[in-house]
C-alpha cells in the first residue's frame, strides 16, 4: 500500500498516541515517549508489524505517545493509515482480524 | 436467569484514556460511544479505538454495549461491521423512530455476521427511543427483532422534540418513560432510563433514580463512574426483601426435595411472579454486597 | 553485598562511608549518645541583621561547613534562593546542603550551587524535578544521602548530620528571635522539620519579613536558640506555600481506591473507639478523611488522635469531636495552618517527636493506621516512592518509612499509571521494606501482606472488595501494560537510601541514556 499523503491520527492526551505518517522512502521511526526507556522497542515493533500487515515499506512515522496501550497505539495507527490512503470507510478485515 | 442492567455506563468512544479504565467502576453495562460524543473528523478514529478495546482490554463481566451512527450517515454501516468483527454483545441503535429502523439495521447486523462467518443471531441489539415518533412507535420497536435486549430513553433530543426541556419533578417524561416502559414489558426485554447529566447534582440523581426505580426501569444510564454507585444503592433490595425472598428460594427447594410441584410458604400457593421476583431481589442482593455467595446476609 | 531486601550495597560504600547494611525493622533498644552544639553567649540586644551577606560574615560561614533550611514553605519558599544566591556569589566552596527537603523551587539554584563547587555534598529527604535528573545524570560527584524525617532526626542528634549554620524563614519573629509560624502573611502552620535545626545548629540564623514586638508568643523557635534575626523583603508567596482551599478529588478512579481504603480501615481490629491515623496529602487521601468520617459517625467511634502532615479535613474532624488531639509536623493546606493558631489540641511536633527511630519514644510507634503512597509496590510489598521508572530521582522519603510503623500500614496506589504498572516483580528503588507494609489497595482490589495472618482472616469478606495476592495483582498489571524492558545504569551510584536506622537499604545509580 502507498501513503498518498501526510495524515495524522490520536491526541496528545494521557494514554492518547498522535501518530503522523508521511511519505518517505524505506520505513523511518521517528518516537517522542516517556516511556521510551521501558516501552520503546515494544512500540516501534507493534508500528512495523502492522505496516508490514498493511504491507507498507515506504513511509515516514512519528509517534508521539502519551503512555497508550498496545491496542491505542494500534488503532491509532491504523486510523491514521486509513487516512493517509484515503480508506477511512473500508478496513481491510484481513489485516484487522 | 435475565441479567441486571441497573446502569449502563456511556464511554466516548474517542477517549483512550476512559476506554482503558471503564472497566474497573462495576457497571453492569458499558457502552462505547461512537455517536454523538465523537466529533464527525474522529469517527473513523473511535471506530478503530473501540474495536482494537474489544479485542484486547478485560471489561470483567460488564456487558458490552456500543452505539453506532445511525444508517442514514455513511458511517453507520462501517460500525456495524466492525463491531460484529469485534464481537459486541450488544449495539445499540440510536434515534429509533420506527420498527423499519430497527429491521434494517438487524440486516446489516445479520449480513456482517454472514460475511465473517459469525454465528446468526449472536449480535444483540438495543433501541434508543429519542423523539415523539419513536415514543409513539416504543411497544412496535420492541417487538421489531428478537435480537433485541431493550429499549432506552434518551431524553435530550426527545424534549427539544416536545418544545420543553428537562425539570427537576420528571413530569416533562412521565409519557415517553411510561410508553417505553410498557413496550418494553410486553416484549419481555428491558428498559432503560436516561442520562442525568449534572454529574455533581447527588440530591437531583437520586431523585430521578426513585422515581424510575419506582416506576420498574432495569436502570439507568449513567455518564459518570461516581454515579453507579449511587443507582446501585436505590436498587439494593431491603432486609426484609431479601428475607422474604430467601424463604421462597427455601420453600422451592424444599418442594424440590419432596417432589413436590406445589411450592407453598406459609400455607400459601407460590405462582411463577413470586419466584422471579425472589430470584430478581437475591440476585440485586449479591450484586449489592448485601450477601454472601451462598445467600447469606451480611452482619455489619 | 547483598543487604535483608536483596538489594546488592557496594561494599566500598560500606567501608568508605562506614555504613551498615539494613537488617531489620525492628530498631530494638539500643543505646545511643547525642552531641552537643556550640552556643556563642548573647545578650539578646544585637541579633537583627539588616541583610544576608551581614548575616553570612557574623555567622563565620566556611568553606566546608554544613548549611540546612527547611521546606516548610515547599513551592512558595524565596528563602532558600535569596540565601544560596548571596553564598554562590561570595564564593564559598564545598559546602554540605542539609535541608529538610528540597522543592521544585530551590531545584535551579542547587544546581547552580553544584555547578560552582560551592555545594559539593547533599543530605535531603528527596528531590523531584530538574535536580533529581541532574543528580540522577550523574551531576553531583558525591551520592546525595537520601533520609527519612525520623532519621534526619536521629542524625542531628547523634552527629551524623552536624549542622554548622541553619537558615530558616519565619512568616514572623521578634527581635532576638521567638518565631511562630501561624502569624503573618506567609503562615505554614506547625514548624515540626525546623525545629530540630533550631535546636542543634551551631549557628540559628531566623529569616522573616515580620518582626513582632517583645516578647513574640507562642513561640515555637525560641529565643534561647537564635544567634541573629534578618529582616527581608518576603519570605514565602502564600498562594504557593500550601495548597489553597481543599478540593475532594472527583477523580472516580481515586474515589473507588479511597473507599476501599475505608473499608480496610473499618473492618480492621484497629477501628474502634480511641483509635488513631495518619492519612497524609494527595486527592485519595483527602477522599479517604470524607469516608472514615462517614464510618465514625456511623459506628459512633472516635479518634484519640491524627499524626503527621495534617490537611483542613483532619481539622475539621478534630473540630467535630470525631478526632481528640492532633499531633502535626506540618501543614499541607491554609487551612490546617490558620487553625493552628485556634486549636489548643492541635499539638505542634518536632520530627523527633513525630518519628525519630532513636528517642525514648516517637508518635508513630503508638500510631494505629497509616495510608501512605506509592511510585511502585513489588510483589515483596517492598515500596518505592523516590525513583520513577525510568530510574530517576523524582520523590522524597519523607515520613513513609517513619508512618509505615503503624499497626496497620496500607499502600494505596492505582495498578497502572498510564503505561506504567504500580505493582511490579521489584521495585526500582527499596525505599519503605515490605516488612513494615500491610495491605495494598488498588482500584481492582488489595493484597495482604501474608505475614498478617490476622489480617488475611479479619479482610476475608469484605463486601464489594475482592481480596488477590500480590503476584495475581502484578501480572494484572503486566497483562495491562506488558512487560517492561530493564532499565540500564552506569556502575556509579548517584544517591544511597538510608533505612531510618541509619543502615543503607539501596542504592541509587546513575541512568545510562
Amino acid at each position: 500500500m502507498e501513503i498518498k499523503h501526510t495524515a495524522l491520527a490520536g491526541t496528545l492526551e494521557s494514554s492518547d498516541v498522535q501518530i503522523t505518517l508521511s511519505e518517505g522512502k524505506g520505513i523511518s521511526i521517528d518516537l517522542d515517549s516517556q516511556v521510551e526507556k521501558q516501552f520503546g522497542k515494544q512500540i516501534k515493533k507493534v508500528v512495523t508489524d502492522l505496516l508490514a500487515k498493511y504491507d507498507i515499506s515506504d513511509v515516514k512515522v512519528h509517534v508521539v505517545d502519551k503512555g497508550a496501550l498496545d491496542c491505542t497505539i494500534k488503532a491509532r495507527l491504523i486510523a491514521a493509515i486509513q487516512r493517509a490512503t484515503d480508506t477511512q470507510n473500508e478496513q481491510n478485515w484481513g489485516v484487522l482480524g | 436467569m435475565e441479567r441486571l442492567r441497573r446502569t449502563m455506563m456511556f464511554v466516548p468512544g474517542n477517549n483512550p484514556a476512559m476506554i482503558k479504565d471503564a472497566g474497573i467502576y462495576g457497571a453492569d453495562s458499558i457502552m462505547f460511544d461512537l455517536e454523538d460524543s465523537v466529533s464527525l473528523a474522529e469517527k473513523d478514529a473511535a471506530r478503530m479505538l473501540v474495536f482494537e478495546a474489544l479485542k484486547n482490554v478485560d471489561y470483567g463481566n460488564s456487558e458490552l454495549v456500543v452505539r453506532i451512527n445511525g444508517l442514514d450517515t455513511d458511517m453507520g454501516k462501517a460500525d456495524i461491521y466492525a463491531m460484529v468483527k469485534a464481537g459486541v454483545e450488544v449495539i445499540r441503535l440510536p434515534k429509533t423512530e420506527t420498527p423499519d429502523d430497527v429491521v434494517e439495521t438487524e440486516k446489516i447486523i445479520a449480513e456482517a455476521e454472514k460475511f465473517f462467518g459469525i454465528e446468526n443471531g449472536r449480535t444483540h441489539m438495543m433501541a434508543a427511543i429519542e423523539s415523539a415518533e419513536g415514543v409513539l412507535n416504543a411497544p412496535a420497536i420492541a417487538k421489531a427483532s428478537d435480537r433485541l435486549i431493550g429499549i432506552a430513553l434518551g431524553a435530550e433530543d426527545y424534549v427539544t422534540n416536545m418544545k420543553t426541556h428537562r425539570y427537576p419533578d420528571g413530569a416533562e417524561l412521565s409519557f415517553a418513560r411510561n410508553m417505553i416502559l410498557h413496550g418494553a414489558r410486553a416484549a419481555g426485554i428491558a428498559a432503560f432510563d436516561t442520562v442525568y447529566s449534572d454529574v455533581d447534582n447527588t440530591e437531583g440523581f437520586n431523585h430521578e433514580v426513585e422515581i424510575i426505580h419506582e416506576l420498574g426501569f432495569d436502570g439507568k444510564s449513567v455518564i459518570n463512574p461516581r454515579q453507579i454507585p449511587l443507582v446501585n444503592a436505590i436498587y439494593a433490595p431491603s432486609e426484609k426483601e431479601i428475607r422474604n425472598a430467601k424463604a421462597v428460594l427455601n420453600a422451592i427447594e424444599e418442594a424440590h426435595k419432596k417432589g413436590s410441584g406445589v411450592i407453598s410458604l406459609h400455607g400459601k400457593m407460590v405462582d411463577k411472579p413470586v419466584v422471579a421476583r425472589a430470584e430478581r431481589t437475591m440476585a440485586l442482593a449479591k450484586a449489592s454486597h448485601l450477601v454472601d455467595k451462598e445467600g447469606n446476609i451480611y452482619v455489619e | 553485598m547483598l543487604n535483608k531486601v536483596n538489594r546488592e550495597i557496594p561494599d566500598e560504600i560500606l567501608k568508605d562511608k562506614n555504613y551498615k547494611p539494613f537488617e531489620t525493622t525492628e530498631i530494638g533498644d539500643p543505646e545511643t549518645t547525642y552531641v552537643a552544639h556550640k552556643v556563642k553567649v548573647s545578650q539578646g540586644n544585637d541579633k537583627l541583621v539588616d541583610s544576608i551577606p551581614d548575616v553570612i560574615a557574623k555567622v563565620g560561614l566556611k568553606d566546608g561547613m554544613t548549611i540546612s533550611f527547611h521546606h516548610h514553605f515547599r513551592e512558595g519558599d524565596f528563602v532558600f534562593n535569596m540565601v544560596m544566591q548571596e553564598i554562590i556569589d561570595e564564593g564559598f566552596k564545598d559546602l554540605t546542603l542539609a535541608p529538610s527537603s528540597l522543592t521544585n523551587v530551590m531545584n535551579d539554584m542547587v544546581i547552580k550551587a553544584i555547578k560552582a563547587g560551592t555545594v559539593t555534598h547533599i543530605t535531603s529527604s528527596g528531590m523531584r524535578g530538574s535536580l533529581g535528573d541532574f543528580i540522577s545524570h550523574g551531576g553531583l560527584k558525591d551520592p546525595v544521602v537520601l533520609r527519612s524525617h525520623g532519621n534526619r532526626a536521629r542524625s542531628i542528634e547523634n552527629g551524623d548530620i552536624k549542622i554548622d549554620v541553619a537558615f530558616l524563614g519565619v512568616p514572623n519573629s521578634d527581635a532576638v528571635g521567638n518565631a511562630n509560624a501561624i502569624k503573618g502573611d506567609a503562615v505554614f502552620g506547625s514548624m515540626g522539620y525546623s525545629l530540630m535545626d533550631a535546636k542543634y545548629a551551631d549557628k540559628v540564623v531566623l529569616l522573616t519579613d515580620t518582626i513582632m514586638p517583645y516578647p513574640n508568643t507562642p513561640a515555637s523557635v525560641k529565643q534561647t536558640q537564635v544567634d541573629y534575626v534578618v529582616k527581608v523583603s518576603k519570605v514565602g508567596d502564600p498562594e504557593k506555600i500550601g495548597s489553597g482551599a481543599t478540593r475532594f478529588t472527583k477523580d472516580p478512579k481515586e474515589l473507588k481506591i479511597a473507599k476501599t481504603v475505608n473499608q480496610v480501615i473499618t473492618h480492621s481490629p484497629y477501628f474502634k473507639n480511641g483509635f488513631s491515623f495518619q492519612t497524609g496529602s494527595g486527592g485519595a487521601a483527602l477522599a479517604v478523611s470524607r469516608y472514615l468520617r462517614e464510618s465514625m459517625i456511623d459506628k459512633n467511634i472516635k479518634a484519640s488522635f491524627a499524626l503527621g502532615g495534617i490537611t483542613k479535613p483532619t481539622v475539621d474532624l478534630l473540630e467535630e469531636g470525631l478526632v481528640n488531639k492532633i499531633l502535626d509536623v506540618q501543614d499541607f493546606d491554609k487551612g490546617a495552618a490558620a487553625s493552628m493558631a485556634n486549636n489548643e489540641n492541635q499539638q505542634e511536633i518536632d520530627s523527633s517527636w513525630y518519628a525519630d527511630p532513636y528517642n525514648k519514644g516517637a508518635a508513630v510507634n503508638q500510631l494505629g493506621v497509616c495510608i501512605l503512597s506509592a511510585l511502585e509496590i513489588d510483589t515483596k510489598f517492598n515500596v518505592n516512592v523516590m525513583t520513577g521508572s525510568d530510574g530517576v530521582l523524582r520523590g522524597a522519603i519523607g515520613g513513609h518509612q517513619d508512618a509505615a510503623n503503624a499497626k496497620l500500614t496500607i499502600i494505596s496506589a492505582p495498578l497502572v499509571r498510564g503505561r506504567i504498572a504500580t505493582v511490579v516483580p521489584d521495585v526500582t528503588t527499596v525505599v519503605t521494606p515490605g516488612d513494615s507494609i500491610d495491605v495494598l489497595v488498588t482500584e481492582v482490589g488489595i493484597a495482604i501482606n501474608p505475614r498478617r495472618k490476622d489480617l488475611i482472616e479479619a479482610l476475608k469478606d469484605v463486601p464489594g472488595v475482592p481480596v488477590y495476592t500480590i503476584e495475581e495483582l502484578q501480572k494484572r498489571a503486566e497483562a495491562i501494560v506488558g512487560k517492561p524492558e530493564k532499565l540500564e545504569f552506569t556502575d556509579r551510584p548517584v544517591a544511597l537510601i538510608e533505612y531510618r536506622d541509619g543502615s543503607l537499604i539501596d542504592t541509587v545509580y546513575q541512568v545510562k541514556d
